[in-house]
């Protein structure tokens, strides 16, 4: 072992102890990190290539271009504001593509892309399909308008140069009920097409009062679990968790059979005289439905998140406020309330988050009325088969969530989240 | 406690008004769980009680809809593939979840928060935007509509959960536990086993009865990411309500209850032990 006397400490191989200590963090850093590979790894597969897969959609353009490649290309060198229609070798591209695609069975692809841009689309494309073989020979452009006199109009071209590009914002604003109007500039879409931003709305109304709902539910329940001794508050506690940890379709169950017209509760109504046989009341398959099974399923997370404050506020701080004079309700608002904040914050943060996003539960209550944006990206995805819009309607949807999910991170801190 | 005798009337009145609006929250969120109970023995195909089943008789009272969840083929069906994507995938998010908590619990962790809040998400991304995404993905790699891609998906949402609680139990965890083993000459490996596993366990098991239970429960990503063959109990009860709507349904919905409170006790008595374990007993 050779000595150098330079005053810096060293290990017994000669190596500086900073660096040595250095490499040995690094090194158990490291070892720690491989910890959280394999499931980042794993979340990454299963989960957030998913979600990227899904929002991207919102502004993937590529049906035009893939089924009318030509086209795609001729286009570009026409100028949408020129009022005139394209050149011929443009009707040409197009009747090649058309007859390529109808070959291929794709081409009802691209009339159905267009279609969500403009109705009639799907059947203009589907026409053409089945005549453009027998055009062979120019004009192609006095043809193709023989075929169907929309090819001879100037939206029709303006549409389908606007959704050539790759990348499309039609999507975005169809979810915020904007358009392309005939000129192609942005505009409100006609009045009774109008229907996402009402549906944002309510969605976030309603589920701010079922968070209200929840929240003077909930803090008589937890202020009773925090005062009572242990062993009283442990069972109650129970009583809490139960549903919690009961499935969602049963409580849902529960509440259809609680409140349809021929429910438990108008058959007690009924019984009782308070309203008459033919006045059954609907509370079900309307706002009402989705207002109470929600606050029913959201409770809990509303309970658990403010008991665990309030079971660290010690009781002696309201026997000060007594003992200084403060009448009860006084000694509660100004002492005991001010405490409890945090609790408020992130009970109320969570459940908000969780109810905007809710499913199931507006689906099978909520009937028409009582529907939030969840049920429409659902429906755009199984049934209207727009899938861009869906993901349009998801990514606003998500950045909402994401937004409040970071305002809980920095009030209440992810990692200080409980569970039961 | 009550108010001392010397209080103010209005206090008293107040203490028990108090009283009696939690018991009507409580009412309110027990009582749908136990209506279902007595109507899931209805003879007749209603969601509500006929006279005979208020006047007691006889016939009014059937089993019969728990016949026919226990010999109907499609139901059994869903209950053989609720309890196996359930367990799979319990399996794998308590695995790959445990590891990560006891990286996350270390000081040494890069990234620690960003991490956490990646891992957090599957619980806050909308349901609804996690399920369509899967299924687009999983289609595009060939998984989608097998037990495999349902496995993973549910793996990903019970992920949250087995974080939450194995990081809480870490939370209270003596480090010094593991140098005093280190220093009685135990291997790492040993002392993961004989000191680190049966400390955590109760926390673990926690975790991945919440895993269980997510999975068990699930709906959404099975609708879109499952076909038929992987008709699950919740699947069933979904369509059902949809469909046509039968008394089964409340036969199951009781039987799941039940299910909710073997865990919940289990759970419950876990705690109690993981309190014990860790030196912390109620006061």
């Amino acid at each position: 072992m050779t000595t150098v006397d330079d005053g810096v400490l060293r290990t017994a191989d000669g190596v500086p102890l900073k660096r040595s200590l250095r490499r040995a963090t690094a090194r158990r850093r490291t070892r720690t990190f491989m910890l959280v590979v394999p499931i980042l790894a794993f979340l990454m597969v299963t989960f957030v290539m998913p979600v990227a897969d899904m929002l991207f959609r919102s502004v993937d353009n590529q049906i035009v271009s893939s089924v009318l490649p030509r086209t795609t290309i001729a286009i570009q060198s026409w100028d949408p504001l020129s009022e005139a229609l394209p050149k011929e070798f443009v009707f040409e591209a197009l009747v090649l593509d058309i007859q390529e695609s109808f070959k291929d069975k794709t081409l009802g692809r691209a009339g159905r892309r267009l279609n969500f841009e403009k109705t009639g689309m799907t059947s203009l494309f589907r026409k053409t399909g089945r005549r453009a073989k027998l055009i062979t020979e120019p004009s192609y452009r006095d043809q193709l308008i023989a075929v169907d006199k929309r090819w001879g109009e100037l939206d029709t071209w303006k549409l389908i140069h606007r959704e050539s590009d790759a990348v499309t914002e039609s999507y975005f604003l169809s979810a915020v009920d904007l358009t392309f109007d005939e000129s192609g500039d942005v505009s409100w879409k006609v009045e009774e097409r109008r229907i996402y931003l009402f549906l944002f709305y309510r969605t976030l109304w309603m589920s701010a009062l079922i968070t209200v709902f929840c929240l003077l539910l909930g803090y008589p329940v937890a202020y009773l679990l925090a005062t009572l001794p242990t062993r009283h508050s442990n069972l109650l506690l129970i009583l809490v968790l139960l549903p919690f940890w009961t499935s969602l379709l049963v409580r849902t169950t529960a509440w259809i059979a609680l409140l349809q017209s021929e429910g438990v509760l108008n058959d007690l109504m009924v019984f009782i005289g308070v309203v008459s046989e033919d006045g059954r009341l609907q509370l079900i398959h309307n706002k009402i439905g989705t207002f109470v099974a929600m606050t029913h399923i959201l409770l809990p997370f509303m309970i658990l998140p403010l008991y665990s404050v309030m079971k660290t506020i010690p009781p002696s701080y309201m026997r000060a406020a007594r003992s200084l004079g403060a009448p009860p309700f006084l000694g509660f608002l100004k002492v005991y309330m001010p405490n409890t904040v945090p609790g408020i914050g992130a009970g109320c943060i969570l459940v908000f988050i969780l109810s905007i996003g809710y499913y199931i539960t507006p689906a099978l209550v909520g009937g028409q009325t009582g529907t939030f944006i969840s049920n429409f990206i659902a429906l755009h995805i199984s049934e209207t088969l727009n899938w861009g819009l869906a993901a349009a309607l998801g990514v606003i949807l998500l950045a909402v969530v994401l937004f409040l999910y970071f305002l809980y991170d920095r009030i209440v801190g992810v990692a200080n989240m409980k569970l039961g | 406690m009550p108010p001392p005798l010397h209080a103010p009337p209005s206090e008293r009145v107040w203490y028990y008004a108090f009283r009696a609006i939690c018991v009507l929250i409580f009412i309110f969120l027990v009582g749908p769980l136990l209506v279902i109970i007595p109507l899931s023995f209805n003879d007749l195909p209603y969601f509500t009680f006929t006279p005979a089943m208020l006047a007691f008789e006889e016939g009014a009272y059937s089993t019969k809809w728990y016949w026919e969840f226990f010999t109907e083929h499609s139901w059994q069906q869903a209950v053989k593939n609720s309890f196996l994507i359930a367990v799979f995938a319990t399996l794998i998010s308590t695995f790959l979840g445990t590891l990560a908590a006891l990286g996350l619990s270390r000081p040494e962790m890069p990234f620690r928060k960003t991490i956490m809040a990646l891992l957090i998400s599957p619980m806050i991304v909308p349901l609804i935007i996690s399920a369509a995404g899967m299924y687009f993905f999983y289609a595009r790699i060939g998984i989608a509509s097998t037990h495999f891609g349902v496995i993973l998906a549910h793996a990903a949402l019970g992920i949250p959960f087995v974080i939450i609680t194995v990081t809480a139990t870490l939370v209270g965890f003596d480090h010094q536990l593991t140098r005093a083993a280190s220093s009685l000459g135990s291997s790492p490996t040993r002392t993961f086993f004989t000191v680190i596993v049966p400390l955590i366990l109760p926390g673990v098991i926690s975790g991945a009865l919440l895993a269980f239970i997510t999975s068990f429960d699930e709906v959404v990503v099975v609708l879109f990411v499952g076909s038929v063959e992987q008709r699950t109990i919740p699947w069933k009860m979904f369509s059902g309500i949809r469909e046509e709507i039968r008394p089964t349904i409340l036969a199951v919905a009781t039987l799941l209850v039940f299910v909710s409170i073997l865990l919940l006790t289990t759970l419950e008595l876990l705690r109690r032990r993981s309190e014990r374990l860790r030196g912390i007993r109620p006061q």
